[in-house]
């Protein structure tokens, strides 16, 4: 009867919102997040998405609204809804007192797992994350990328109904994001649920089946990646630099959709090359690109290209 | 799991009404889980216990020599609740009283602080189904056991050399766990409460070090004027003290009760602050 209190819906949130003091981080927002999906929440620095990420994990208790985790209100059954959740935090909180084995056992301790058959799990994610030859190694001596793969497989111990990501590869070199997003996505095709944020539109692009874009604490836009580049930019987009007299003035009689930066103006193309046509035909000399739309553009497009903080 | 407690009061604790809430409310949410906490901070203890292990072996030895062959030749004996004890005697139990308040003081002062703010090891373990409360009620227990393993050991040491009063003695252990868990939950109060580790300073010289000197630790309280006695006589350290001279000399302590009673109610008030100023400082 009561459409929240569904067992199987990972997430339904309504009118979620927080604030610290003056401050409102999220501001009344609404989403849900349905089995097997992979949820990507983009948003400038600020705009809300690890704040939501906390209150989904029961890190920070929400100022009002609602939000059940597998039709578990976040504020009454936070153990029950922990128990469930596999979580890899933005920062990096591996237990730097032990080895890379330890980290895992002890980890799993909080979840009350222990015996012969965590020794088997934790052996498995060892392999799962690639660290097996690096059982013994002390936190401190790991890479970057081996630390976020530790941190992956500490978030998979308890074999979670859904993973949460909080900027899974901020600051790994490409291999390491590769090997993140490949280990993510096996995981995602054995049915886990995903809900990530990200500052990468291609990590988005490439986990998510759906991604909901964040600002000011609102969500603005809500879609698979491929319509919303669709239907926010088009199919292709033309960038121009070093603008010759008569350029701007033709785009404006135009009446060509396009932003302007600082040095370039980028056109959203939704007539099929018509506009790169145009220009090519009428300022041959004219600097231009001409690429696919990327979520990227939709990003910038609704979130400005001002720098925040 | 059957019967376990869920958390009703997270939230309104995070609204502000942090000091109007009722204690049943600051301890229900702690659960058996917090032994894990504690095991974790075993576990790390255990890896180490060779450094660990050598301040209370070291310590006793080092006090045992310097006032034994030093000092105490000056002293000579010293009156204490009516008899003349060599300094040693005396002192010795001041030594293991001053241990339990600093292992356990400085265990959730410095390295609690340590594991919140710098490891960020709190933050880790609230991923998992564990509360605050979990948490801070682990560290506390973890603090007192510090003042326990230390004070075993000196027990031991300070035995050898002759100091301590057998079966009697023993009773130095359960009172190192009273006087741990004070130290311990006013550890993690200025935990909750100092913004950067150097604030560290303030407490432990204004506070600690004093009791350390006036806690009829190192010279009885009667020989200070009245008024000072009487503030004397409001220290935690001064009642660990007696207590654990007491126990040391084979003797019954100046008002036993009163003493205890003062530690066992100052650890509960204590420690449930700590929940409630930890449970402000580290979930926003």
């Amino acid at each position: 009867m009561n459409e929240q209190a569904r067992a199987d819906t990972p997430v339904v949130a309504t009118g979620l919102t927080k604030r610290f003091g003056p401050l409102t981080a999220v501001d009344g927002i609404n989403f849900r997040v349905e089995a097997g999906e992979c949820v990507g929440f983009l948003g400038p620095n600020g705009a809300g998405k690890t704040t939501t990420v906390n209150v989904i994990t029961c890190m920070s208790p929400l100022t009002s609204g609602n939000a059940f985790v597998f039709g578990l209100d976040v504020t009454r059954h936070p153990r029950e809804i922990k128990k469930r959740l596999g979580v890899c935090p933005q920062e990096n909180n591996l237990d730097p007192d032990f080895d890379v084995r330890q980290n895992l056992l002890i980890y799993a301790r909080y979840f009350d797992l222990s015996g012969a058959d965590l020794a088997r799990r934790v052996d498995e994610l060892l392999e799962f994350a690639q660290l097996t030859d690096k059982a013994r190694t002390a936190i401190d001596d790991l890479s970057g990328g081996m630390k976020r793969r530790l941190i992956l497989a500490r978030a998979l111990l308890n074999q979670p109904k859904m993973l949460i990501l909080d900027e899974p590869t901020t600051g790994l070199d490409p291999q390491g994001r590769h090997a993140i997003w490949n280990r993510v996505r096996q995981l995602r095709s054995s049915g886990t649920t995903v809900l990530l944020t990200t500052h990468y539109m291609e990590e988005a692009s490439q986990l998510c089946t759906r991604v909901i874009l964040m600002d000011h604490g609102r969500i603005v836009l809500e879609d698979s990646p491929g319509a919303l580049v669709a239907r926010e930019i088009g199919r292709e987009v033309v960038e121009l630099w070093d603008l010759l007299p008569g350029v701007e003035e033709l785009i404006r009689q135009a009446g060509w959709p396009c932003e302007k930066s600082e040095e370039r103006i980028y056109l959203h193309d939704r007539e099929g090359g018509r506009i790169a046509e145009e220009i090519g035909a009428r300022f041959p000399e004219q600097q231009r690109l001409i690429r696919h739309a990327t979520l990227e553009d939709v990003f910038l497009h609704r979130t400005g290209r001002m720098l925040r903080e | 799991m059957a019967g376990e407690k869920e958390a009703p009061a997270r939230m309104a604790a995070a609204g502000g009404e942090v000091f109007t809430m009722p204690w049943s409310t600051v301890f229900g949410n702690v659960s058996r889980r917090s032994w894990h906490v504690w095991r974790r901070n075993l576990d790390v203890y255990r890896t180490t216990w060779r450094t660990n292990f050598l301040p209370p072996i070291l310590e006793p030895v080092l006090y045992i020599l310097a006032f034994g062959l030093g000092m105490g030749t000056l002293i000579g004996t010293v009156l204490y609740q009516g008899q003349a004890l060599p300094y040693l005697r005396f002192m010795i139990p001041g030594v293991i009283s001053v241990s339990i308040m600093f292992w356990s003081y400085f265990e959730t002062t410095y390295a609690s602080f340590v594991r919140m703010y710098y490891q960020k090891t709190f933050q880790a373990i609230l991923a998992t189904p564990l509360l605050i409360e979990d948490v801070i009620a682990g560290e506390w227990l973890w603090g007192a056991s510090k003042s326990v393993m230390a004070a075993v050991l000196m027990l031991a040491m300070t035995g050898i050399f002759g100091l301590i009063s057998w079966p009697a003695g023993l009773l130095v252990v359960p009172l190192a766990v009273l006087g741990g868990l004070f130290f311990s939950a006013a550890g993690l109060i200025t935990t909750a409460l100092v913004p950067r580790i150097d604030s560290f300073n303030i407490p432990s010289f204004l506070l600690i070090f004093p009791m350390f000197l006036f806690s009829g630790t190192f010279f009885p309280i009667d020989v200070l004027p009245a008024w000072a006695k009487a503030i004397a006589l409001c220290l935690p350290l001064t009642h660990i003290s007696y207590l654990v001279r007491g126990a040391c000399l084979g003797q019954a302590p100046p008002h036993f009760a009163a003493s205890v009673l003062y530690l066992a109610a100052g650890s509960v008030v204590a420690s449930g602050l700590a929940i409630v100023l930890m449970r402000r400082r580290v979930v926003r």
